[in-house]
């Protein structure tokens, strides 16, 4: 197992957007007697759009991040942002397979000394369903939820869960008594930053997952990625008025809904800065004196 | 009165070759033209040409029909035709090697906010080491259409109040040691 | 001891056209060769192989007294037996011939004229100096027993059967399942003519069975082979049925008598669709046409305490004998027929197509027994629900054409899903879809039955299929299975809602096929398909002697290929036969016998167990029909007593000299 704490790289969205996964994620490893520590002077991951512009440089981004998480020591290094843990891994995995990237430069070699890990998989293969199970402080009072897993977690690599129909979410939050539907869209794209540049085609992406997992009788959205996390969350006004259709499904972290379940305090799981859901919400999130649920 | 009629003068074969030749590129002639890949793709049914038919354009060497295309921006990397694919092509792969060629020889469509977000986005973390989001869509806004940040008014709102807009400028320490140190073309 | 006689060699170099010409100096290579010790004559020769060619060696053996030859020219797998042959008809024994490649090994894989033509003098002068050290040596004869043993009952092993069994030959047809027939039993109609399946190949069952030349053994598998090429010793283990198939009458009474009123357990031969008793027979036609007692469901062996009406109903006849026990036949062939066939495509390693999560999606086998009249269905094609399906896809190259999966091309589907797009529209009047990337109709009446296919307006949309999903955007496809798919002919991605999906699986090699191969000593290629000799123009040998391969299980193809192909293996064996015995290499290994220390290295190292110990002597034995000559024991004789024919040590240690001489 793991002594010490993991390699932490909250990654720009983590500190901006995607804030209360932070919060929620430090909770929940609190929770869990498990360490993060934050990677010093981390910079910039480069998402996509760097690998647009420069291949080179955006393998770069990558490499000076892991180099000094193996400096500091950390044989893991944790990415929740699925674009942050793809850019480190396949900068782990190009720079070995195609030396010719780094252009002669000895200084932009792979570092396989750190494992660049997901927070999903890490509770499912360091935590594990059982202790899950076990250490369960809040029964579930809420409503079915959708797992919504986005792509750069399973795709290409599928070591934090397989591409088509994962089910390691499902089983994590089945174990903390979190009833979820069969989504069938559980890893289409959510358009990424094309709701930021072609907004029409991005917000019909997010309008399709909505739209599904309502179908599908969730009441709530979890996910894994703080992008995927705005996308659903930020739009869902401007979908009501163009499609007329009544929506209003919270989007939360999973480690949000975990963190809960596993009796983190509720103030620090970031659930007031939900946009859309507010109401069910405030519902299903209340502290263990009122719950009603047995 | 419209005609389209290729010559073979307008074929560059080297190119393709020199495309197939590009890390992730190599399995570009292994193209069976199934479509598979389009018919995963959740963007195909927005692109002008669907990803199968860019390959089929890269193949045969129309290198200004794939570079000027609007397919190549909509990718947004999600990998599911390169996990389809019967051949095992990473698509993805060649969709930014395009990106990156359609940048350097400023073949992208003119005024399309993806390539300028990109530039952007790769301006601030090499001056800063870190984006800000805030500024990045700002700038992005400014040099293509500043009428869309009314669009995101709303979006931008909820985010003040939630207490997710950062407008602070973030940098890192060590900003000498973000790219590695020595001479380097552009790639 | 060889005897010291003057060694006269001759050294042929052949140009092949330009094969080797273009590239290696022949000429130089002839005139260099000719000063080298032992050589008479040194020629070069635009095609040795050419009648003339094996002429001049002819001539020249008996006008100058030659002893030894030489040929400079392609690989000796091609014509090593040419030469040798030239040898015999010139009057000198065949093995005082060395054969070297100059063509595969110097012209082919060389640029430079200069360094092709140096490594040629180095090969050649290592010819010469090894062949002065050959011994005459003679081939062994070994014959051949009559019988054959034909592994597999489906249409191969069948159509193998009666020919061998009309031309008189006794055949032991072994079948692992309790009913001859194999995958056509569960056909349908046949492509391209709508054949009935079962009215084609059940005549051959019956006479089968009738044949007093075939013994046909259901219910049973080969469990070792032992012996060699014209000898094979084999044990075939026959599982109790706990019928008597001397004393059943085939009535079936038994069947309809048994306790379980109605059928609990999954049909494997309706691939679940439908139940069975525990006292079952495969198909109505089966052959031998005996129940079968399951021992897994049949209350009579979980506890003791059926009522076994089974036995009531079978009356005076007692054919039930629920204390049969397994019954292992030792045989004796001379040669063996593979044709152990194939399986199905696994559709769940394809998820994306939801077999096995939705419902409604079948494979094409399930779906031919959907169609049967004999069917789980009667021949209705229902969905599981019970509703008759309005629109139809039939998803092509599943496991098929895909690095994910299987990189070949199954080569039957494409055909088979017309077939089931035609045999699904006329049972229901549906709308069919055919995905399809290529259609591959090259057999006789094949592209015709494509054009029919069209003409029956059904849907033909090129593109692969990237998932089947239940997601809805619209009302008309709530409750339907959607395909998502690229229409790269129209030109646009389009969404289809049917009813029902059909899997067209391919065909893989079984899962047992590495036991089954290692039993008989053969190879398989990289995919797992029974290795041929030769692609073109040995495709039923092996490169085992008397061991022949027919049907699937050599590759997939469809059942007139199949029957071409089990023909020939049968035409194989006959020859064989007829015959009467086999000519073996004399490249082989023996003991010698004074220098045996008894330690027994080399009968462990020898994968074809071709070395025995000797208790009598304490010494080890080569039995030279077993032995392929690989060297391995000779290698690893730590006395040195083991020797083998053409690979001496004099003959190596002279090569290795020869090679160097140049360098």
């Amino acid at each position: 197992m793991m002594s010490g704490a993991y390699g932490y790289f909250p990654g720009c969205s983590l500190k901006g957007t995607g804030v209360a996964y932070e919060e929620s994620l430090l909770a929940l490893f609190r929770a869990l007697h498990l360490g993060l520590a934050e990677l010093e002077d981390w910079n910039c991951c480069g998402a996509t759009s760097y690998m647009s512009i420069d291949e080179r440089d955006a393998f770069s981004l990558s490499a000076r991040n892991l180099t000094m998480t193996q400096k500091a020591g950390h044989r893991d290094l944790i990415a929740p942002c699925s674009a942050c843990y793809l850019a480190l891994r396949k900068t782990q995995d190009y720079l070995e397979r195609y030396p010719k990237i780094a252009g002669g430069n000895g200084s932009l070699t792979s570092i396989r000394a750190v494992r660049v890990r997901h927070p999903l998989e890490v509770l499912y293969t360091d935590v594990g369903v059982e202790r899950i199970r076990k250490t369960v402080a809040r029964h579930w009072h809420g409503g079915r939820v959708a797992c919504y897993y986005g792509c750069q977690t399973v795709r290409p690599y599928s070591e934090v869960d397989r591409d088509h129909d994962p089910v390691r979410m499902d089983e994590l939050l089945g174990a903390a008594e979190i009833p979820t539907v069969d989504y069938s869209l559980k890893t289409k794209c959510c358009g990424g930053s094309l709701t930021g540049t072609t907004h029409d085609v991005g917000v019909r992406l997010v309008y399709i997952l909505l739209k599904e997992a309502a179908r599908k009788g969730a009441e709530a959205i979890v996910t894994v990625c703080p992008l995927c996390q705005y996308n659903l969350d930020a739009y869902q006004s401007e979908i009501r008025r163009s499609s007329g259709e009544r929506l209003d499904m919270p989007v939360l972290y999973f480690t949000q809904v975990l963190g809960w379940a596993l009796g983190a305090e509720i103030e620090s799981l970031g659930l007031a800065r939900a946009i859309s859901g507010r109401k069910r919400i405030a519902q299903w999130f209340q502290p263990a004196e009122k719950e009603a649920y047995v | 009165m419209q005609r389209e009629l290729r010559f073979q003068r307008e074929a560059d074969p080297e190119w393709a070759r020199q495309v197939s030749e590009r890390p992730g590129c190599e399995g570009l002639y292994s193209c069976l033209q199934c479509g598979a890949c389009s018919g995963t793709c959740p963007l195909s049914i927005y692109m002008d040409f669907t990803p199968r038919r860019i390959v089929a354009l890269v193949r045969e060497g129309f290198r200004q029909d794939a570079l000027r295309s609007r397919t190549i921006w909509l990718c947004a990397s999600c990998y599911s035709c390169a996990v389809h694919c019967p051949r095992q092509i990473h698509i993805t792969d060649l969709m930014y090697s395009l990106k990156r060629e359609a940048m350097q020889t400023h073949l992208y469509p003119a005024r399309l906010p993806i390539p300028v977000l990109a530039q952007e986005f790769h301006k601030m973390v090499g001056r800063r080491g870190r984006s800000s989001e805030f500024w990045l869509v700002l700038r992005m806004a400014l040099r293509t259409n500043p009428l869309v940040l009314l669009g995101m008014a709303r979006a931008g709102w909820d985010l003040i109040r939630t207490g997710r807009l950062s407008l602070r400028r973030e940098r890192i320490r060590d900003i000498r040691s973000l790219y590695p140190a020595t001479p380097r073309e552009t790639a | 001891m060889s005897e010291r006689e003057t060694v006269r060699i001759g050294v042929y170099v052949c140009h092949c056209g330009t094969n080797i010409a273009a590239t290696v100096d022949v000429k130089s290579l002839a005139e260099y060769a000719g000063l080298l010790p032992n050589v008479v004559l040194s020629r070069d020769y635009k095609y040795m192989c050419s009648d003339p060619g094996q002429d001049l060696i002819r001539q020249d053996i008996r006008d100058r007294q030659l002893n030894r030859i030489v040929v400079a020219s392609c690989s000796p797998h091609l014509h090593e037996h040419t030469f040798r042959t030239a040898l015999k008809v010139g009057g000198l024994n065949p093995f005082y011939f060395h054969m070297v490649n100059i063509r595969e090994q110097a012209s082919w894989v060389h640029e430079n004229r200069a360094q092709a033509t140096r490594k040629a003098k180095n090969l050649v002068s290592a010819a010469v100096q090894r062949v002065a050290f050959h011994q005459p040596l003679e081939r062994g004869r070994v014959a051949i027993q009559p019988d054959v043993l034909i592994v597999g009952g489906g249409i191969a092993g069948i159509h193998a059967a009666l020919t061998l069994a009309n031309a008189g030959k006794h055949v032991f047809l072994v079948e692992r399942e309790a009913t001859i027939g194999g995958h056509m039993a569960r056909f349908d109609k046949t492509f391209p003519t709508l054949d009935c399946a079962a009215c084609i190949l059940t005549p051959k069952m019956s006479a089968v069975r009738a044949h007093p030349n075939i013994t046909l053994w259901t219910y049973s598998e080969v469990t070792k082979v032992d012996g060699y090429v014209g000898n094979y010793k084999v044990t075939v283990l026959r599982q109790p049925r706990y019928v008597d198939e001397d004393l059943c009458s085939g009535c079936l009474e038994c069947i309809e008598a048994c306790v379980y009123k109605q059928a609990k357990v999954p049909d494997d031969f309706n691939l679940g669709l439908s139940k069975r008793r525990p006292i079952y027979i495969p198909f109505p036609q089966a052959v031998p046409q005996v129940p079968v007692v399951d021992p897994e469901t049949c209350i009579q062996f979980k506890s003791g305490k059926c009522k076994t009406t089974c036995i009531a109903a079978c009356g005076d006849r007692h054919a039930i004998n629920l204390r049969m026990e397994p019954k292992e036949e030792r045989i004796e062939v001379g040669t063996v027929i593979l044709a152990t066939g194939f399986q199905t495509f696994d559709a769940h390693r394809v998820p994306y197509y939801g077999y096995g999560k939705y419902p409604n999606v079948y494979t094409a086998l399930e779906v031919e027994r959907l169609v049967n009249a004999s069917g789980p269905t009667a021949g209705e094609v229902v969905l599981r629900d019970g509703r008759r399906p309005e629109a139809v896809g039939i998803v092509h190259c599943v496991g098929s054409r895909d690095e994910n999966t299987h990189r070949w091309c199954s080569r039957v589907c494409c055909m088979y899903s017309l077939k089931l797009a035609h045999l699904i529209k006329e049972h229901t009047g549906a709308e069919i879809f055919n995905f399809y990337i290529d259609m591959r109709t090259p057999g006789k009446g094949f592209e015709e039955f494509y054009q029919k296919l069209l003409t029956e307006r059904v849907h033909f949309i090129r593109g692969r299929v990237a998932e089947v999903t239940d997601w809805a955007l619209d009302p008309t496809e709530e409750g339907k299975l959607v395909i998502r798919v690229e229409d790269t002919l129209a030109g646009f991605v389009r969404r289809i809602p049917v009813d029902m999906v059909v899997l067209a699986t391919g065909l893989e090699p079984r899962t047992d096929a590495p036991e089954v191969r290692r039993l008989f000593n053969i190879s398989c290629a990289s995919e797992g398909f029974f290795l041929e000799r030769h692609p073109k123009l040995a495709p039923v040998n092996t490169f085992t002697d008397g061991i022949f391969l027919a049907g699937c299980c050599q590759g997939p193809k469809d059942i007139p290929d199949t029957v071409a192909q089990a023909g020939a293996a049968a035409a194989e064996a006959l020859a064989l036969i007829d015959a009467g015995y086999l000519e073996t290499e004399p490249n082989t290994a023996h003991v010698e016998e004074e220098k045996c220390c008894g330690c027994k290295t080399c009968i462990s190292m020898c994968p074809y167990h071709a070395v025995a110990f000797v208790d009598e002597i304490h010494k080890s034995r080569v039995n030279e029909v077993l032995c392929k000559g690989c060297g391995t024991c000779v290698a690893a004789c730590p006395s040195g007593a083991i020797r083998q024919n053409l690979f001496e040590d004099d003959e190596i240690f002279a090569e290795i000299e020869g090679v160097f001489s140049n360098a």
